[in-house]
């Protein structure tokens, strides 16, 4: 991230700390998958509940949880930690299930919790480093820093892209970016 | 010059004039029926005049030359009738049911934008071109009037056609051919023609000149001079012809515009000034876009489940703490029943509009084979979901051709058998209990029992010994490798396809049986759900997982004893039941569900049908009970998912989903070669790759 050069004495640090100030700032719904901590644009989000049990759905991939009744409409539930590989969740009702929307459909993303709306200046989204695990780039937007925590933003374009949604649908092209 | 030069709403006002085409054509039709058949009135022939006269107009506004060219001697004919020259003798109005069929396909063509060849139609215009010949006044029999006869008589409508060809020097003069338009419309009722064929490339336009003509059908009650001061300031700048054609022979001057359609240009198109005002009787009704209603009836399938869920936890509470909300819970379990009632109702249409097509086919079918059929509509009032309607079409035809290829004989055959001449097809329809019940009845030579039941011995359908009731014989014929073209009936051609007909209907959820009394007819009798966006399901346990069955699917269900099942080599387990070896589907097999019963003798086993993979024994855990649900898509949010044809949701909230059973034993054979499951050694029958096949 380049600080403006004519802000440059004001300083980056500023920036972070009164995000909220400015009009490109854009918010992000943090949750957390154990002791990570990742952030969603709150603009997708429509809801969040407790986890309730899904009804199975033949043959699908570990990480397609099931379907639930959402006031009548049939909504599938990703599990995010299977989708991220490390290992389905064993969701209690201390779980949480985050409804994003996006384009023509409405989704459910298993989370463990959800912890904090924060505000974040673009210019601060920093990129994710190269570290070899090209599979997680695609559902990774990037890094923030706040404060004392390092918040990854997830991209729902890369979570439900060709990998999740082989052959069906392009859902990747008809999903904004989620930063 | 008033050009709507935009392409756009051309294509909406088409597309209207289309769905208008088809409504007028189905009146048009029904109109003829009453009049062939005798209860036709006054009223009736200015229906149909009115029907062909619109389809004209909106014709002429479009281009569509040769359609204009038809229906206009169609129309003549028509006019004349009304001025009571020609009577409708029975050949007058088989001419008019063959120029409506010929109308028909001529609309359709324009439509899909298909060439008809040249001479399509050609006899039937004939045809009513000597008809009118010979209603006209034999010394004013010449094909074309007098150009410039004059008729001053005030009294009666007449038609004049008026031929006006503006030239440039019109235009700068500042006369506005569109002013003249709309005095000639007050004159009486007006239909246009525009000839565009002259408006050269937009490169080369001159948009100060005149390239267009028009040709105006009037008819008035005002003298020609009238019609001759509306052009009087323009008289010496265009060439004007004013004509008299009540003989109607206009086919000729009208078809040279069927160039029009072909105008690279498109640029000029003329506004539908249809001013045939016609006293319609006033139907209180609105059009709406269907997807607005679909919005609606998937609104209240919501209201529904939600009322179910509140009534199960109203089961819950202790009435005597919580009467009102008990009561309530009631009163709106009612009014929930009947709000979806009535949207149901919304959808629904007479079945009217698939009968109407049904005397046409009759008609064609019956001079091809050279039998005389009539045909008895019954109950066409009676209404049914639009998406049932909309797929109801073929099945029909397929049994009305059916009936008379097959089931009707010839006259001379019919005299013999002492029955009348004239063949009859009974079609009705009406509802009972919650289905629609259509039936094809014809008084036609019947089913020979001994021959069906010769034939699916002979084909291996039936077992050699096996002996079946008289309805259970008529039903083989329904079996996909039954055909009866050269038993039953000695009738050469098509095969009877009856299963092509039960797989349409079973893929509406619908049923199809037949009775037959050999010599005397067969009635066939489809039974239909009254929508596709309900259906009555039958709830089954799998382990953990609950599963609707459609109803109509399932044959029986049972739970087999230990020596019914035996295995089939590379096959699984076939079950024995009555005779016929049934394949054995694992539906915890085909979901990989852990926890269910895997021994058939424990589960239940429910015989299906399905339309590609005949009958199949699927192996459920336990039957929890019948119900009406609501069908959800699974793929609004999700994608679509093998063997599950949708979802919907229960009374306690959670979602079920829907099987497709088509597909399960194709997915248990493929699950099944992951993991071979066959711990039986002593296989004894190979069982081939369709159909369930007699010992």
């Amino acid at each position: 991230m380049q600080p403006d050069k004519q802000t440059i004495s004001v300083g980056a640090q500023d920036t972070l700390d009164r995000p909220a100030a400015g009009e490109n700032t854009q918010q992000f719904i943090t949750f957390t998958l154990g002791p990570e901590e990742y952030g969603i644009d709150i603009m997708v989000v429509r809801e969040i509940k407790g986890w309730t049990d899904t009804t199975m759905i033949p043959n699908a991939p570990a990480h397609v949880r099931g379907v639930i009744n959402l006031r009548g409409v049939i909504v599938p539930i990703f599990d995010l930690r299977a989708r991220f590989g490390a290992g389905l969740t064993v969701p209690t009702s201390m779980h949480v299930v985050i409804i994003v929307a996006a384009a023509s459909r409405t989704v459910g993303l298993l989370v463990d919790t959800v912890s904090d709306i924060i505000s974040v200046d673009p210019k601060a989204i920093r990129p994710i480093p190269e570290m070899g695990l090209p599979t997680e780039d695609q559902f990774l937007e990037g890094l923030v820093a706040m404060e004392d925590r390092m918040v990854t933003l997830v991209s729902l374009a890369g979570l439900f892209g060709k990998a999740a949604d082989p052959g069906k649908r392009n859902f990747s092209s008809d999903l904004p970016k989620a930063a | 010059m008033n050009n709507e030069a935009e392409g756009y709403p051309l294509a909406q006002f088409r597309k209207t004039y289309f769905e208008e085409c088809a409504e007028l054509l189905d009146a048009l039709q029904a109109n003829l029926e009453l009049l062939s058949n005798g209860s036709g009135d006054e009223e009736t022939l200015h229906a149909i005049f009115r029907s062909v006269h619109s389809i004209k107009g909106g014709a002429g506004a479009f281009g569509f030359g040769g359609l204009v060219a038809f229906s206009h001697v169609f129309e003549s004919l028509l006019d004349a009738m009304r001025e009571q020259k020609i009577s409708a003798t029975p050949d007058v109005v088989q001419i008019l049911l063959r120029a409506s069929d010929a109308l028909a396909d001529i609309v359709g063509a324009a439509r899909d934008e298909h060439v008809l060849a040249a001479d399509f139609a050609a006899d039937i215009l004939t045809a009513m071109e000597e008809a009118l010949l010979g209603a006209s006044d034999p010394t004013a029999s010449g094909v074309q009037p007098k150009p410039d006869s004059e008729v001053n008589e005030v009294s009666g409508e007449r038609r004049y056609r008026i031929a006006f060809t503006p030239h440039t020097e019109m235009l700068q003069k500042a006369n506005e051919p569109l002013l003249l338009i709309r005095q000639l419309r007050k004159l009486g009722g007006l239909s246009i023609e525009v000839d565009s064929s002259r408006v050269p490339p937009l490169d080369v336009i001159e948009p100060e000149s005149a390239y267009l003509s028009w040709i105006f059908t009037l008819d008035t009650g005002v003298p020609q001079s009238a019609i001759h001061e509306v052009f009087e300031f323009v008289e010496d700048d265009c060439d004007l012809k004013i004509e008299v054609v009540s003989d109607g022979s206009l086919a000729a001057p009208a078809a040279n515009l069927a160039a029009n359609s072909a105008n690279p240009a498109r640029l000029a198109a003329s506004k539908p000034v249809d001013a045939a005002v016609a006293p319609a009787t006033p139907t209180q009704s609105i059009r709406v876009d269907v997807d607005k209603v679909d919005r609606l009836v998937n609104l209240v399938g919501e209201l529904v489940i939600t009322q179910a869920m509140l009534t199960e936890q109203g089961t819950l509470l202790p009435v005597d703490h919580y009467p009102a909300l008990i009561q309530g819970i009631e009163a709106l379990a009612q009014g929930a029943r009947e709000l979806q009632e009535s949207v149901m109702a919304i959808r629904a249409q007479p079945v009217k509009s698939v009968f109407a097509r049904m005397p046409r086919i009759v008609r064609d079918l019956a001079a091809t084979l050279g039998k005389e059929v009539r045909i008895v509509t019954a109950g066409e009032m009676t209404e049914i979901d639009k998406t049932v309607i909309e797929q109801l079409n073929d099945p029909l035809t397929h049994m009305i051709r059916n009936a008379l290829d097959h089931g009707i004989e010839g006259p001379d055959d019919r005299i013999a058998a002492g029955k009348p001449r004239q063949g009859t097809i009974h079609l009705s329809a009406a509802q009972r209990s919650g289905r629609i019940v259509i039936e094809v009845a014809d008084d036609g030579r019947g089913l020979n029992r001994e021959k069906v039941l010769a034939k699916a011995q002979d084909r291996g359908l039936v077992a050699a010994g096996a002996s079946l009731s008289d309805e259970e014989i008529d039903n083989l014929i329904f079996l996909p490798a039954f055909s009866t073209a050269d038993v039953v009936s000695n009738i050469s051609g098509r095969g009877v396809d009856m299963d092509v007909v039960k797989r349409n209907v079973q893929s509406l959820g619908g049923r199809i049986t037949v009775q037959s009394r050999f010599g005397s007819g067969s009635r066939f009798t489809l039974s239909l759900p009254l929508t596709l966006a309900v259906l009555d399901g039958m709830v089954v346990s799998v382990g953990k997982e609950t599963f609707i069955i459609p109803l109509t699917a399932i044959i029986e269900s049972l739970r087999p004893q230990a020596a019914d099942i035996h295995p089939v080599v590379g096959r699984g387990l076939v079950l024995a039941l009555r005779g016929e070896y049934l394949p054995l589907t694992h539906l915890h097999r085909c979901f990989a569900i852990s926890d269910a019963i895997t021994d058939p003798c424990r589960g239940i086993v429910i015989i299906v049908e399905s339309e590609s993979a005949g009958r199949v024994g699927v192996m459920v855990d336990e039957l929890l009970g019948q119900q009406q649900v609501v069908v959800k898509s699974l793929e609004a949010n999700y994608e679509s998912v093998d063997g599950i044809s949708g979802a919907t949701i229960l009374g306690n909230g959670r979602v079920a989903l829907i099987l497709d059973i088509a597909r399960l034993r194709e997915i248990d054979s493929r699950m099944a070669t992951d993991r071979t499951v066959f711990n039986h050694q002593n296989a004894i029958i190979d069982l081939p790759e369709e159909a369930p096949h007699a010992a």
